[in-house]
């Protein structure tokens, strides 16, 4: 990964650790709830995890999560999926729901109740993502919505602090700040024409081709796809400057447009 | 025609009551009928702020149950006879105000005031979501910090979202007033610039009040700057902040960020002794 970067923007590559754990990916189901997929071995997946607690602490916080056991089910049976439910719990994370195991295992748990399947187009969404080839470049399985008719937002006023834009259907731009606090989610690219000081989460339908520009630099986080990095996980070189940022091979790069 | 005005910032001690008392003496010392309205219920603070703690004996919540007539409420200060004040309830909570309730106490005091400033509660909840509610345009207070700014960033949002001229698809005039500013400070980058806070906040600055025991001062002899030390740099900026309120056009005097001349002969040691 650290290949792909260029070192100026990227401090995980002087970090030891960020070489050798894998990364966590998180998967914005909505702009509610994230999706987790613990990975074996767990001791490990769960080191990363922690490591990106702390790293973006915000980005947990209230947020809903979800977790897709099929792996966990897969590679360490029932009780390994108890042990993950628990280790998620431990962690004080808003568990809202579980995917990825049989019903019927859950029964007589604490967790009996909690959602087995999300119902709704987010899972359709979610079945298209799985479904579809990743690499940066290559043609897409034909999204639900074509291009020509892809809808897209116009947001003409600044988005101030605890504001939050979701627009699932495509791309969203806006003429002014997005503030420290505020967040932008978009199915497709996101263009601000203004300082971006809070979050933006770009590629909820679009995946890996979607981008993010702005005219300024001062984001709390960007992500792109399952990507995500936080301020801190960029340097000082890119701040304050135009930048795009985009999902290249499997790493989230952000480059100056000046 | 009767203005609305709240004052607001989301974040609590950066200076909403005494710049509510401050903005309310000064609209009335310009021959405006005001009254200025307490709706930090259970944490009432203007009445002493404006000297007037030793007259409560109706307040907002009665006005607004209707266990009490508004004149019978009002509370004429005794320096300004256009001034009134409206005082909260100390012993009651924010629930006790609904939103029909206060919409009618706005409407009586439009009839009757040409300025109704709204002292809000800090926070977002419901205290300040009414504070707000029926308000033609606010001042928001902010001090040179980044959690300031940013809570006032987020009341912003909410001004042009949960307020009724917002909701009627009109547009809040908004106005930024900053408060304990430190210019010595701020060029030390110790505090926020105020070109920096403009830029986030993107609304028109209404005044810049410097950090200043005077306004300490008049707090605790509970009197208004502007009435207490006219004279001071706080009281003169609270004055200037209202006759651009009136539609004056005068330029906003930022206090120089650079360094004073005794720091640059002798750098921070000689200033700082």
């Amino acid at each position: 990964m650290a290949d792909l970067l260029d070192p100026r923007q990227s401090r995980l590559a002087d970090m030891p650790e960020g070489l050798e754990l894998p990364h966590v990916t998180l998967r914005g189901r909505t702009f509610m709830a994230l999706v987790v997929t613990p990975a074996f071995p767990m001791a490990t997946w769960f080191a990363a995890f922690d490591q990106q607690m702390r790293g973006a602490a915000g980005f947990f916080v209230d947020r809903p999560i979800v977790a897709n056991l099929a792996e966990t089910l897969e590679a360490g049976g029932p009780e390994a999926v108890f042990i993950v439910l628990e280790g998620l719990e431990a962690r004080e994370l808003r568990l809202i729901g579980v995917e990825g195991v049989d019903p019927a295992l859950l029964a007589g748990t604490r967790w009996e109740r909690m959602p087995k399947t999300l119902h709704g187009r987010a899972q359709t969404l979610e079945a298209w993502a799985e479904t579809s080839p990743v690499a940066a470049g290559g043609e897409r399985s034909p999204a639900p919505v074509t291009s020509s008719n892809a809808p897209s937002l116009l947001i003409d006023r600044p988005v101030r602090s605890g504001q939050s834009v979701l627009f699932e259907d495509g791309d969203v731009t806006i003429i002014g700040p997005v503030s420290s606090g505020a967040e932008v989610i978009a199915g497709g690219s996101i263009h601000i024409y203004g300082s971006l000081r809070g979050r933006a989460i770009a590629g909820l339908r679009t995946g890996a081709a979607a981008r993010i520009f702005c005219r300024r630099l001062e984001a709390e986080l960007v992500g792109v796809d399952r990507l995500y990095r936080t301020a801190e996980h960029w340097g000082e070189a890119l701040h304050g400057r135009p930048v795009q940022v985009m999902s290249d091979r499997g790493a989230l790069r952000l480059t100056a447009l000046d | 025609m009767s203005k609305v005005m709240v004052v607001t910032s989301g974040k609590g001690g950066v200076g909403k009551t005494t710049s509510s008392a401050s903005l309310g003496a000064a609209l009335a010392q310009a021959g405006q009928n005001v009254v200025v309205v307490d709706f930090d219920v259970g944490l009432r603070n203007l009445d002493l702020v404006m000297g007037a703690e030793r007259r409560v004996v109706f307040d907002l919540v009665n006005v607004v149950q209707g266990d009490a007539k508004l004149p019978q409420a009002l509370i004429r200060d005794k320096r300004v006879e256009t001034l009134y004040l409206l005082p909260a309830s100390q012993t009651r909570d924010k629930d006790a105000l609904t939103e029909e309730g206060v919409g009618r106490v706005i409407g009586e005091l439009r009839e009757r005031f040409d300025w109704i400033v709204c002292d809000s509660p800090a926070g977002i909840e419901k205290g300040a979501l009414l504070a707000m509610r029926f308000a033609d345009l606010a001042v928001v207070v902010t001090n040179p910090e980044v959690s300031s700014v940013r809570d006032s960033d987020r009341i912003i949002g909410m001004l042009d979202s949960k307020t009724q001229r917002a909701e009627d698809g009109g547009r809040l005039e908004k106005h930024l007033l900053l408060t304990r500013y430190d210019a010595a400070r701020a060029a030390r980058g110790e505090m926020m610039k105020v070109d920096d806070i403009l830029e986030i906040l993107a609304i028109p600055l209404l005044g810049i009040v410097s950090e200043s025991p005077d306004v300490l001062s008049a707090s605790n002899v509970g009197s208004p700057v502007t009435l207490h030390n006219p004279t001071s740099a706080a009281g003169r900026a609270y004055i200037d902040a209202a006759r651009r309120l009136l539609g004056e056009n005068i330029v906003v005097d930022t206090p120089p960020e650079r360094q004073s001349l005794m720091r640059r002969l002798f750098g921070r040691k000689a200033a700082v002794a």
